[in-house]
């Protein structure tokens, strides 16, 4: 009783609930015939709004005001580059992640300098950021689509004992964000930052730089999940990180972290993202045309929001 | 006074509570408490911190609602509670954390307050009511009130809270209750509070003064209330107290006021900490290792900024230094202190965070040891310190800080007036903290706006807008040269300007 008592508290539990109830009415439709197959589906997808997902919450946590739209572009040029200098070359990959990193470090030093020299708020600062980077990816792409080398499009798209191997990358990085944010020095400093400045830095906290990271983080989250997506679907496309910037913050919201700032959590990140993509497989399911489907989305977003919103923010 | 009490006591009430008992969680605040307050009262509310002041404030006010017991405004036994009923029978509230709006102007705030303030012009109108009511109780406060309430100083927002609480709009203010008003005034703005207290009281207004100055309280309450766990221990005219019964109705024993000057030596002659003259005006600023430096001076003139200067001037913004120079107890709780969404412990812990981990994983057993020692060394009263910050109250949540900034290694501590609404018992406890941490080498620069702290350092700066206008040693410092010394001006230093 306790237990559960101690269940409902979590911020997370709501994500989970919602997806829980979508997956189990989809399932009854089809009659439980797709029941592994949509499973399946789900963690796929949702394992790359799960990778920008937790960069976006990083920064999220930063407090009010702090929110990265540079995402979208970021994974649109990590994509176009990393496999234009792959080139279809297996022994390629590796050199190819690596210029994704560092593709990401700089795009993310980019954003705070922008923040930081130019006094601009991040959501200006990053937007013009993502229209630098959104140039710089149709520069280098050129309308030509470049194929992934065959061992990393097979990676991507197969399944280790059933479960996707992205959605095991995705995994791996939760766990390590976990215990950033739960348990290391760095994660205590952003929640501090996130509820207020002023006491952050006179509690002896290196306000920029923990700043500084944290966008850098975001970028290199978004950048690899760039490298993976584009891996996954047999080529970078220009357009391919613009479903990522709406996604990426509803995640984070839905998943209980504090608008706020200051308070965030990884499960829920999990939660959100399952939920969403089996949203939009039910609607389908239940054939309904693109239009509907969109607005069905927008009205379950909200609703989800609200419940989870509506709950005692537990404070003694 | 026993005749003005007479005269009243036949009179309604303006307020009554009964048997009031309230309880957060496993913490009793109030265990039945009554107050009564006529017309034309000052009732002074004395007791230490986590008494149950500020609680019972709250409850008057319509903020909290008893869990126990009853509350009357003006004898209406079954009336309405909660804040819109207790504003309707005209009770206002000055409160300890400062309640203004940073980012909206003086007058805008006033319109917050005072909903009756609309319709056309209500800018001119709150701009005439605030304004004339901060030149009635502050005659030459120098406050600008179409500026942003954020960029005042604490004692100005001090001062527009209390104008605010005062001003009559549409309908005059019964009973102000005062919770600490004059912790970050200055002595010569908290004797024009109180004076203005005296002669609304002698108006028929009334008033709940709470404060840890028991020489106010007995200066200008009329009766005096002592609070302690929760309970009203003592509630007698104040005729009837002297400085000393009052704290022993509290239950404390303050220690005899022992000198702290004790001719210590200053062997090291290179200072651990130098400044230039501050905006090249005024002397330069020197501190030496293991002493008490005291800022001192009116309000406002500079301390605090150049405390906030110095530690950013020796702390890293992009880069933590593996071994800190200064640490920071803030004075302005809100603003710089306390991280509302945390635990005590988080709270407390946050300075220390690289001391506590290994590998940049922080070593949770470790910060529990590290909680419970502080909270046994400077007894931070909580049943957990899992529970929230919040949950504490104001002294308590000064405590958290102070351990905070004593805990990290640094061999210098800054503390920006952090004693307002400390109790007395408390104060005592921490200045022996502060004595033996200085004699181990420690050095501690404090600004305060209370004399009698000011009075215990080794060596005393004293500012006037902005700059160091005096050094006090030893034997120079007393009440009396340090209120000489605020009122000079700053020489400008030709060689630097």
């Amino acid at each position: 009783m306790n237990a559960l008592r101690l269940l409902v508290q979590k911020p997370w539990i709501w994500s989970f609930a919602a997806t829980a109830i979508v997956w189990f009415i989809t399932i009854m439709f089809t009659g439980g015939a797709s029941a592994a197959g949509l499973s399946q589906a789900a963690l796929t997808f949702a394992a790359f709004s799960i990778i920008v997902g937790i960069g976006q919450m990083f920064v999220i946590t930063l407090g009010p005001g702090n929110i990265d739209l540079s995402v979208p572009a970021m994974m649109t040029l990590s994509g176009t580059v990393a496999l234009k200098l792959m080139g279809v070359d297996n022994a390629m990959i590796l050199p190819g992640l690596g210029v994704a990193v560092l593709l990401g470090v700089a795009v993310g030093i980019g954003n705070y300098a922008f923040i930081k020299l130019l006094r601009i708020p991040p959501i200006i600062a990053t937007l013009s950021m993502s229209f630098i980077v959104q140039s710089m990816a149709i520069w280098t792409n050129r309308g030509i689509r470049i194929k992934p080398p065959a061992l990393l499009a097979d990676f991507t798209t197969s399944s280790f004992f059933g479960i996707p191997n992205v959605a095991i990358v995705a995994f791996v990085l939760s766990v390590i964000a976990w215990v950033l944010l739960q348990k290391s020095v760095y994660g205590r400093w952003i929640s501090a930052i996130g509820q207020s400045i002023p006491a952050a830095r006179m509690a002896g906290i290196p306000v920029d730089g923990v700043r500084l990271a944290t966008y850098v983080l975001c970028a290199v989250l978004a950048s690899l999940c760039g490298y993976l997506l584009a891996s996954f679907s047999g080529g970078a496309a220009l357009n391919m990180g613009s479903e990522y910037l709406l996604m990426s913050i509803a995640v984070v919201v839905i998943g209980g972290t504090a608008v706020a700032g200051g308070d965030s959590n990884v499960p829920g990140i999990w939660g959100a993202s399952l939920f969403l993509f089996l949203v939009v497989s039910m609607l389908n399911t239940y054939g309904l045309g693109a239009g509907i489907r969109l607005v069905m989305t927008g009205i379950i977003i909200i609703a989800v929001i609200m419940v989870a919103g509506g709950r005692k923010r537990g404070r003694a | 006074m026993n005749q003005a009490m007479n005269s009243h006591s036949q009179s309604v009430p303006v307020v009554e509570a009964r048997d009031v008992k309230v309880s957060f969680g496993a913490v009793r605040a109030l265990a039945g408490v009554d107050l009564v307050i006529r017309p034309g009262e000052c009732v002074g509310l004395v007791g230490h911190n986590g008494a149950g002041k500020s609680t019972i404030v709250n409850v008057i006010n319509g903020g909290l609602s008893p869990h126990e017991g009853t509350i009357a405004y003006k004898g209406e036994e079954r009336g309405r509670t909660g804040i819109a009923a207790a504003r309707g029978h005209g009770i206002r509230c000055v409160f300890q954390e400062l309640s203004l709006c940073p980012n909206l102007t003086v007058i805008e705030n006033t319109r917050i307050m005072h909903r009756a303030l609309t319709g056309w012009g209500w800018r001119g109108r709150a701009a005439a009511a605030i304004r004339s009511k901060l030149d009635e109780i502050f005659p030459g406060h120098r406050i600008d009130c179409s500026r942003a309430v954020g960029d005042l100083s604490i004692a100005e927002r001090q001062m527009v809270e209390i104008a605010t609480a005062f001003a009559d709009v549409g309908q005059a203010p019964k009973l102000v209750i005062l919770d600490e008003p004059t912790s970050s005034l200055d002595a010569s703005l908290a004797e024009q509070l109180l004076a203005h207290v005296r002669t609304y009281v002698a108006g028929g207004g009334s008033v709940i003064f709470i404060s840890h100055i028991l020489g106010e309280v007995l200066s200008t309450a009329t009766r005096i209330v002592v609070m302690k766990d929760g309970r009203v221990v003592a509630d007698r005219p104040t005729a009837e107290f002297t400085q000393a019964g009052l704290v022993q109705a509290m239950g404390s024993v303050v220690a005899e006021k022992k000198d702290a000057r004790v001719a210590r030596a200053l062997t090291t002659s290179e200072p651990i900490l130098s400044l230039p003259p501050r905006h090249g005006r005024g002397l330069p600023f020197k501190a030496f290792r293991g002493e008490l430096v005291g800022l001192a001076g009116l309000s406002g003139h500079g301390q605090t900024d150049m405390l906030v200067d110095l530690y950013h001037s020796r702390s890293g913004n992009w880069l933590r230094r593996g071994n800190p120079q200064v640490a920071f107890v803030a004075g302005d709780r809100g603003y710089n202190g306390t991280f509302p969404l945390w635990s005590i412990l988080n709270n407390l812990s946050v300075a220390s965070l690289t001391d506590l981990s290994r590998a940049s994983l922080i070593d949770e057993r470790h910060e529990v040891e590290l909680g419970e020692e502080w909270k046994r060394r400077i007894a931070i009263r909580t049943p957990d310190m899992e529970n929230g910050i919040l949950s504490l109250s104001g002294g308590n949540q000064q405590k958290v800080l102070f351990a905070r900034a004593l805990a990290v290694r640094a061999p210098i501590v800054l503390m920006d007036d952090p004693m307002r609404g400390v109790d007395i018992g408390t104060k005592q406890e921490v200045y022996d903290i502060v004595r033996s941490e200085a004699e181990n080498g420690r050095t501690f620069i404090w600004y305060s706006t209370e004399m009698d702290e000011i009075c215990i350092c080794d060596r005393v700066y004293v500012f006037n807008s902005g700059a160091i206008v005096a050094e006090l040693t030893r034997n120079d410092i007393n009440e009396e040269n340090i209120l000489a010394a605020s009122f000079t001006e700053a020489v400008t230093r030709e060689a630097v300007a």
